[in-house]
């Protein structure tokens, strides 16, 4: 028994690191640029994904909003940078304003959970919605905001696509393992009691509403962080970003690699960041394609991709090994008198 | 100084009155049973006293101190435990992370967000204690998923002992049970030491009797009857609307 855990931690530990591996190396092998900007995306939406997940997958609160937290620390940088501040100021300013918005996200949606969680939060995402469409003077409404550059930290610009996509991949890494460390603390595990027995928590002397509100403005650290990255690659932020589509892409991510799980928004950020600009290259009809992959992975794999991939490689690496004893036992059975 | 003190206890909901002017003077280290038929507000009065509800009239007060205004949350941490009629476990996890979890409500640590739980052994070791003290620690890796009904029952006792509570609500504890099983469940409470107040409610009268000291009735949220096992069973009330014979 121990063997074998050692022998799945082993098999683990090499997994990620040929993951980590290719990701380092991913410039070198990729076809051309587009498809290096292609992997910035997915890394910048993975973090998005994991802030998600944070709420979705560990505190077992869906939100519907959260496109609309990631536009606004997208906005907050944009506006900065057009009032003539730095980078470092202008993202420091988004960090604030993006957790700030989550706390007052945290504070109305928190009232309630399940159902009512999901229309508030889908509520506040279309208030800021219908805000970048509106407040014109902040804004510029529909035109958006046009953002000039990338920032250059230690003198390493990221205006070329690889030195970006590095970039990204450091933001990545940090924040997978903030993850990681999260939900293995204590406070981690307070938060998946929170989601599976709330009333029975609660009588164990746990802070449910606290518990969950700190959740909700890690899950708003990540989402902002990855807004930022976000706006510097694209540079440029309209109210499309904020819509409910794209919060519901999001919860897709997450949903279809498998909440509650570390990897699972990340395959799920890949899959769509794929689908969305690679494949529709291709196939003309893509959101057709997506969503009969959505229908595949809920009929096939309701947990998500990566949990129910693991419950697939189990079952049949089980029957491997339990097919020859089997067999043995058939056959001491027939030699038997 | 009484152990826990209920005084003119009201709660309704709408026009339904669940509690009425209920009163209740438990001593410390005593064993009292509650009883009465269903819908006699039993359960109600748990969550009452544990703030799971407010009440709309009435006090409670946990050795001398007026708790009726404090937090469910706080009342954990002012020694006061319970388990639920209905199972009430993190089933995806296993039997120790359980117990681990009780340890860790009544902890600071439960704010910590940078080291891994793992880690904190003396939860592990604690959680071992308390499972041992209900006859648990022997498969405290076991997932909850692949556990008896008895052995649920005894994970949610061993997570009540683990907070060392000064008083401690039994909400049908012996409910469901085989002969076998509410034989270990009955052991584990009968080995609970004397600086533990139980109050427990139960239906199951054979082994409730044996455990209580004294005995309070519930009718349509009344305290109709109470004193000791003697008084309370040869009362013609209790016949009349529990017992029926």
């Amino acid at each position: 028994m121990t063997a074998m855990l050692t022998a799945n931690n082993g098999t683990r530990l090499a997994v990620l690191g040929l993951a980590l591996l290719a990701l380092v190396t991913l410039p070198l092998w990729m076809p051309g640029i587009y498809y290096v900007n292609v992997g910035s995306q997915i890394l910048f939406y993975a973090v998005f994904a994991l802030g998600l997940n944070v709420l979705v997958g560990y505190a077992g609160l869906v939100s519907l909003g959260h496109a609309g937290l990631f536009g606004i620390s997208a906005y907050a940088t944009g506006y900065m940078l057009q009032l003539g501040a730095g980078h470092s100021v202008a993202i420091v300013v988004a960090l604030i304003v993006g957790v700030a918005s989550m706390a007052v996200f945290a504070l109305l949606s928190l009232r309630s959970s399940g159902i009512g969680f999901i229309m508030i939060t889908l509520a506040l995402g279309e208030i800021l919605w219908g805000l970048a469409y509106r407040w014109i003077s902040l804004t510029g409404g529909d035109n958006g905001i046009s953002v000039r550059g990338r920032p250059a930290p230690f003198g390493y610009s990221l205006t070329d696509p690889v030195h970006f996509y590095y970039a990204a991949l450091a933001v990545f890494i940090v924040a997978v393992v903030m993850v990681a460390i999260f939900v293995r603390s204590p406070f981690g595990a307070s938060l998946m009691g929170t989601r599976d027995q709330p009333r029975r928590m609660n009588a164990l002397g746990y802070h449910v509403w606290m518990i969950r509100f700190y959740a909700c403005l890690f899950s708003g650290l990540l989402t902002a962080v990855s807004g930022i990255l976000f706006v510097y690659y694209t540079n440029f932020i309209s109210p499309q970003t904020l819509a409910l589509t794209s919060s519901a892409e999001v919860l897709l991510m997450v949903i279809s690699g498998g909440p509650g799980t570390l990897l699972g928004p990340i395959v799920g950020a890949a899959l769509v960041v794929v689908i969305k600009t690679v494949v529709s290259g291709f196939i003309e009809r893509w959101n057709f394609l997506l969503g009969a992959i959505f229908v595949a992975i809920v009929i096939l794999v309701p947990e998500g991709i990566v949990p129910g991939t693991v419950r697939l490689w189990q079952l049949i690496t089980r029957k491997r090994v339990s097919a020859p004893a089997a067999n043995a036992e058939a056959a001491s059975s027939e030699a038997a008198p | 100084m009484s152990a826990l003190t209920v005084t003119g206890l009201n709660k309704s909901f709408g026009g339904l009155h669940v509690t009425r002017g209920v009163n209740l003077d438990i001593q410390p280290g005593e064993r009292r049973l509650i009883i009465g038929p269903n819908g006699a507000g039993k359960t109600t009065l748990f969550n009452l006293i544990t703030g799971e509800l407010t009440p709309d009239t009435g006090t409670i007060e946990l050795f001398g101190q007026d708790i009726s205004k404090v937090p469910s949350r706080d009342r954990a941490h002012r020694g006061m435990a319970r388990t639920y009629q209905i199972i009430t476990l993190f089933g995806k996890d296993t039997i120790i992370h359980n117990v681990r979890l009780a340890l860790l409500g009544l902890s600071p640590t439960r704010w910590n967000p940078w080291t891994d739980l793992r880690r904190h052994g003396r939860f592990t070791e604690q959680g071992h204690k308390a499972l041992a003290r209900v006859g648990l620690s022997h498969i405290a890796d076991r997932p909850l998923g692949q556990t008896s009904y008895g052995e649920r029952r005894r994970v949610e006792i061993a997570m009540a002992l683990a907070q060392e509570p000064k008083v401690l609500l039994l909400d049908e504890p012996f409910a469901g049970l085989s002969i076998d099983e509410r034989r270990d469940v009955h052991k584990c409470l009968m080995a609970i030491p004397r600086d533990v107040t139980i109050v427990m409610i139960e239906h199951n009268m054979d082994v409730a009797l044996e455990f209580a000291e004294r005995i309070t009735l519930l009718h349509f949220g009344e305290v109709i009857v109470e004193g000791n096992r003697a008084e309370v069973v040869n009362d013609p009330r209790t016949r009349e609307v529990y017992l029926g014979h």
